[in-house]
């Protein structure tokens, strides 16, 4: 981990150096006290945070989004929490609607804890209107039609095809980035394992991987073997819930039901070798909270093969279903030059051609010894997005057999060392969505000073925007879903 | 086809038998024990996201799949508050959803039943209440039946809602 110091002089043209060698916006967050801001990019191979610490009484800073358009709302949002803000044109709120009031920064240093003031009013958001002969609007959310976190999406569209998709986010707001400002750093996995729900190991971990780098704590080998497990184990169940649900928004209920039972089968096994379904709180600062028996674990294994097998048959039933292919084959196609100029990435930026897998690129321990496999196609729809899924799958199921293999014994846990005030320290994991990146600072007493966790859904939101231009509005539940984004880990 | 058909031939039906209503998740009555065993029969749900982080969300899911298949007892999960007897109701109520989850609960049609699911929906869990969460559901909406848990088992999930059309053992 690099970390370059800027001053507003070079930070425009330190970040066209970076912007030139292709690097990849990872995150984007800012603080105060003093104000800062801090822009993570993954750059030659290797990840890279530019710092820019703003003179004091200075609170504007020239922004990224001509160079890394997926900075934009990264931006918007940190403006609604530091008040810290971006010149870049488009300044609406993103964060804040309209719960509580504009010059209410709850970011900012010593600022009340404001308790609300009635019901927040509707707000009125500006959205960009398309006009012309028979365009019309169609607003969706944020309670939806399915059982799916809430947020807006307005559609410009003329009889079916949809001119322009704009999204409103924000609805999960729960404050999370003020609530680490107020939990001690050894507490702070819990924290962030609630991030997003879908992705409690992968933020646990990076969350854990930035607390142990800024403590120099050496987490013990079979813990780190475990924690792959366990990512591994969330990705399989991640996996299984999607390839059921885009078979059953394509019209083929059958695999839902397939599936479903797959992903059943697969938590039920993993609560039996670590008694629990969902591996929030499994990792830990440290190492991980349990332990798992040899036998149990071999079973897990055994039902890792079982579920490959049956998986392997489903795909061959898609494949040849026509009716599947019909719906999967060409919808919401994202070109690949599209997806590196928009910064794509994780698994839908794999399916467009963007070959980037942190398990690969940049492993952490115990990936530099796995050796996974890269999955990639280039043709960006949702035929492609199923494609890297079931690869993915097939990759991690073959991965959870082989650290069962190779599990070392040993210690699960060790003790965290003292923390300095002020260390900083980065943390990044390859989830199941992509790269997610846990930003931690030290404060006084062994509190969190500042932690800004940062889920891929960032990055990839905006371009599902271009994803569904031209097509039909019935096929947006399809294209939505082979992204499946998260809410929470985005609104935050 | 043949392979599709064989696949669902060879797996059979491995549905398990419902859990038992569970009186201790039971907060407050809102209605008859009448209405309740009549909206039995045949119950519609609105499932609201009101802040959750999606953890409860992949349990409520899970209700659907062939183990716990909901839709066996008549319950299915619907596109609109219009159309539902009771809304599932997860997360801390995020500020920013606070309108929203009123909106839709003023919209779906008397008698209606609310099911809180998870810690956050119960108390608001590790959020707690701040700018940005108005804490448990209970805070903005009569809650029937709360279900604990991080995330609660499907089986406790499916538990809380037969207790919440089920007649009360008292009377």
């Amino acid at each position: 981990m690099r970390r370059l110091a800027t001053t507003l002089e070079d930070w425009q043209s330190t970040l066209s150096d970076v912007a030139a060698t292709g690097a990849r916006l990872l995150a984007l967050w800012t603080e105060r006290a003093p104000a800062a801001v801090h822009a993570a990019f993954l750059c030659d191979g290797a990840a890279l945070v530019v710092d820019l610490e703003l003179d004091y009484g200075e609170m504007t800073y020239p922004g990224l989004s001509d160079l890394f358009p997926a900075a934009t709302r990264m931006q918007r949002a940190a403006a609604d929490l530091t008040g810290v803000s971006a010149l870049d044109a488009d300044t609406r709120p993103w964060l804040r609607h309209s719960a509580w009031p504009r010059e209410y920064k709850p970011l900012a240093p010593r600022s009340i804890d404001y308790a609300g003031d009635g019901v927040p009013p509707p707000d009125d958001y500006a959205f960009v209107r398309v006009s012309g002969d028979g365009v019309h609007e169609i607003p969706v959310g944020p309670v939806h039609a399915g059982i799916i976190e809430p947020g807006h999406f307005r559609f410009s569209i003329v009889g079916e095809k949809v001119l322009k998709l704009e999204e409103r986010l924000g609805y999960a707001h729960k404050g999370i980035e003020r609530l680490f400002a107020r939990t001690k750093l050894d507490e702070g996995h819990r924290l962030a394992a609630r991030v997003s729900g879908d992705s409690a190991v992968a933020f646990s971990w990076a969350y854990c991987q930035a607390l142990e780098g800024l403590a120099r704590c050496e987490v013990p080998e079979r813990a780190v073997w475990l924690r792959a497990l366990a990512l591994e184990a969330e990705r399989i169940a991640n996996h299984l819930g999607d390839l059921g649900a885009l078979g059953n928004d394509a019209g083929f209920a059958f695999g839902l039901a397939q599936f479903s039972r797959l992903k059943e089968l697969w938590l039920r096994a993993l609560d039996a070798a670590v008694a629990q379904r969902y591996l929030n709180d499994f990792i830990v600062p440290g190492g991980v909270a349990r332990n798992a028996r040899d036998d149990l674990l071999k079973r897990l294994s055994d039902a890792a093969r079982t579920i490959g097998n049956e998986a392997a048959t489903l795909r061959s039933i898609y494949d040849e279903h026509a009716g599947v292919s019909d719906r999967f084959v060409g919808a919401g196609a994202v070109a690949p030059d599209l997806a590196a100029r928009l910064g794509l990435i994780g698994l839908a930026g794999r399916a467009s051609g963007q070959a980037l897998d942190l398990r690969v690129d940049l492993p952490c321990a115990p990936y530099s010894e796995l050796e996974p496999a890269k999955s990639g196609r280039d043709e960006g729809d949702v035929a492609a997005r199923v494609e890297v899924r079931f690869d993915e799958l097939t990759e991690s199921l073959r991965l959870v057999r082989e650290i069962v293999e190779r599990l070392p014994p040993g210690e699960l846990w060790a003790e965290l060392p003292q923390v300095e005030e002020g260390a900083r320290g980065i943390g990044l994991v390859e989830g199941w969505r992509g790269p997610v990146l846990v930003a931690l600072t030290a404060g006084p007493d062994g509190y969190v000073r500042r932690c800004h966790p940062h889920d891929p859904s960032w990055q990839n939101w905006p371009v599902l925007e271009h994803a569904i231009i031209g097509n039909i509005v019935p096929d947006f539940p399809l294209i939505n879903k082979s992204f499946n984004l998260s809410y929470s880990g985005h609104d935050l | 086809m043949w392979k599709t058909l064989g696949k669902i031939g060879s797996i059979g039906v491995i549905s398990e038998p419902a859990p038992e209503p569970d009186d201790a998740l039971r907060v407050a009555e809102h209605l008859q024990d009448e209405i309740r065993v009549l909206l039995g029969r045949a119950l519609c749900i609105r499932q609201v996201d009101a802040g959750s982080c999606n953890g409860c969300e992949l349990e409520i899911h899970a209700l659907g799949n062939p183990f716990y298949n909901l839709e066996g007892y008549g319950i299915k999960f619907v596109a609109s508050p219009r159309h539902a007897d009771l809304l599932l109701v997860t997360g801390p109520v995020a500020r920013n959803m606070e309108l929203a989850l009123r909106r839709t609960y003023d919209a779906t049609p008397d008698p209606k039943l609310v099911v809180a699911i998870g810690d956050c929906g119960c108390t608001g869990g590790i959020f707690g209440e701040s700018y940005a969460t108005a804490g448990r559901v209970a805070n903005v909406i009569p809650v029937d039946v709360a279900v604990p848990g991080c995330p609660p088992h499907p089986s406790r999930i499916l538990a809380g809602i037969l207790t919440a059309i089920r007649a009360t053992r008292s009377g």
